[in-house]
């Protein structure tokens, strides 16, 4: 299992693996909202959180159909299936492994980008917190929409279109947790949420999105 | 003893059965070549019998890990260099060594280079050392010689006689000859699925109009 964490890193760092494509989209999100919204720092500042999280949910998205589809492409998910480590392990791995190169540089990033949308400085904190807390669900969800779509010519779109909804719960909570960390107001709730949310998919999601890779493979 | 037998198996490919009745069984140190025309279902016995699609009737024996699957595509990850292909494998199925396949496969020079940079003989080479390196006692094959010259077919006809001797077993689907003359030929068109009107297996459209006309 962790020959494929580390395998899966190693093909996203190499030529073409796509890392930090993700990380650049988040950047031009960010800095084209000055741009459309106006540059007065009151009016920024407000959007910030749903800013940051839009962009951070988008450039997640991006990356999603890579996840099997390279695979498939190439037969290494048909002997995948066939090798003895369980489907639901793949599945987990690979979502790992996506959130390494595409969540996490986000949740390191992120802070560095609030400073263009003059993000209130109580709510960094917050920023960091629900990034951290809610990227690996848009990983795990990704999996399941990736897996749905895997061997579809051009799957992409349709691919965006089935992920976005299952997104919202935790675009929802994140963005809260940050403009009430950012007033100063009582965070437990979304804070819960967004963990409960978080938990609940990594340990339900990879046994559907294995299911989703079976059926796909027939 | 025998490390795979199949009873009255019965395929389908997209809901339609393509082959019934299929019945064989595979020895420690032989092995099995599956022919037939193009279409007739070689692939899906073999994805059936790997476990990748489930059979609509009939059974299938074997031990518990014991098989090792090779498709059409070789499973190789272009940016990554032969060692590392070949490591990646050998981690999933837990053996520690890659010396002897590369040896076996003549892979020994190349072991640095990337997979992409391979030609297609070389590249189909390195996907049969992916086998070695499982060290699984079954093997199924799906066309394992495309590509290779007649130097490489005699390697992996090689390759196939030191995992036989060692109490392996082999199951090919191929049109080309292997150069193995002590393997069995198994000819699967009389297999060949009838229409369900003749007593052939329903398929799942079948099944759907009888409930819809009922």
């Amino acid at each position: 299992m962790i020959a494929l964490l580390m395998r899966d890193l190693r093909l996203a760092i190499r030529a073409g693996g796509g890392f930090g494509l993700g990380l650049a989209f988040f950047l031009i999100v960010v800095t084209l909202v000055p741009f459309g919204v106006g540059p007065e720092g009151a009016i920024l500042s407000r959007i910030a959180a749903g800013i940051l999280w839009l962009g951070a949910l988008l450039a997640c998205l991006l990356s999603l159909d890579r996840i099997f589809a390279l695979d498939f492409e190439d037969g290494s998910l048909d002997l995948l299936a066939t090798a003895p480590i369980p489907l639901e392990a793949v599945v987990t791995m690979k979502a790992l492994a996506h959130w390494i190169t595409t969540g996490l540089p986000l949740v390191l990033a992120a802070p560095l980008f609030a400073v263009l949308l003059h993000l209130p400085t109580p709510a960094y904190f917050w920023l960091e917190v629900s990034l951290l807390l809610g990227t690996p669900a848009l990983s795990v969800l990704g999996t399941f929409g990736a897996a749905l779509t895997v061997g579809l010519k051009r799957g992409g779109l349709l691919l965006s279109l089935l992920v976005l909804p299952l997104y919202v719960p935790t675009l929802i909570f994140g963005a809260e947790l940050v403009r009430r960390g950012g007033e100063g107001m009582a965070v437990q709730v979304p804070l819960a949420m967004l963990a409960g949310i978080t938990a609940a998919t990594i340990a339900l999601v990879p046994f559907a999105s294995a299911a989703a890779i079976r059926v796909n493979l027939r | 003893m025998s490390l795979l037998s199949v009873e009255n198996l019965t395929v389908s490919r997209g809901g339609l059965a393509v082959l019934e009745g299929v019945t064989f069984s595979l020895h420690a140190g032989r092995a099995l070549v599956l022919r037939g025309p193009n279409g007739i279902g070689k692939t899906t016995l073999l994805r059936t019998l790997a476990g990748l699609q489930p059979p609509l009737a009939g059974s299938i024996s074997m031990p518990g890990e014991a098989m090792a699957y090779a498709a059409h595509a070789d499973g190789l990850k272009a940016t990554l260099s032969v060692r590392e292909n070949l490591r990646f494998w050998a981690a999933i199925y837990e053996t520690d060594t890659i010396d002897h396949a590369l040896d076996q496969m003549n892979l020994r020079g190349l072991a640095g280079r990337a997979a992409h940079s391979l030609s297609a003989g070389q590249k189909r080479r390195l996907g049969l050392a992916r086998l070695l390196v499982t060290g699984r006692p079954i093997w199924v094959l799906d066309e394992p010689t495309v590509s290779l010259d007649a130097a490489s077919v005699a390697l992996f006809a090689s390759a196939v006689r030191a995992h036989l001797a060692t109490g392996g077993a082999a199951l090919m689907a191929t049109h080309i000859d292997l150069g193995l003359e002590e393997a069995e030929v198994l000819d699967i068109a009389p297999f060949k699925a009838r229409p369900p009107e003749e007593g052939g297996h329903k398929g799942a459209f079948d099944h759907d109009f009888d409930g819809a006309f009922l």
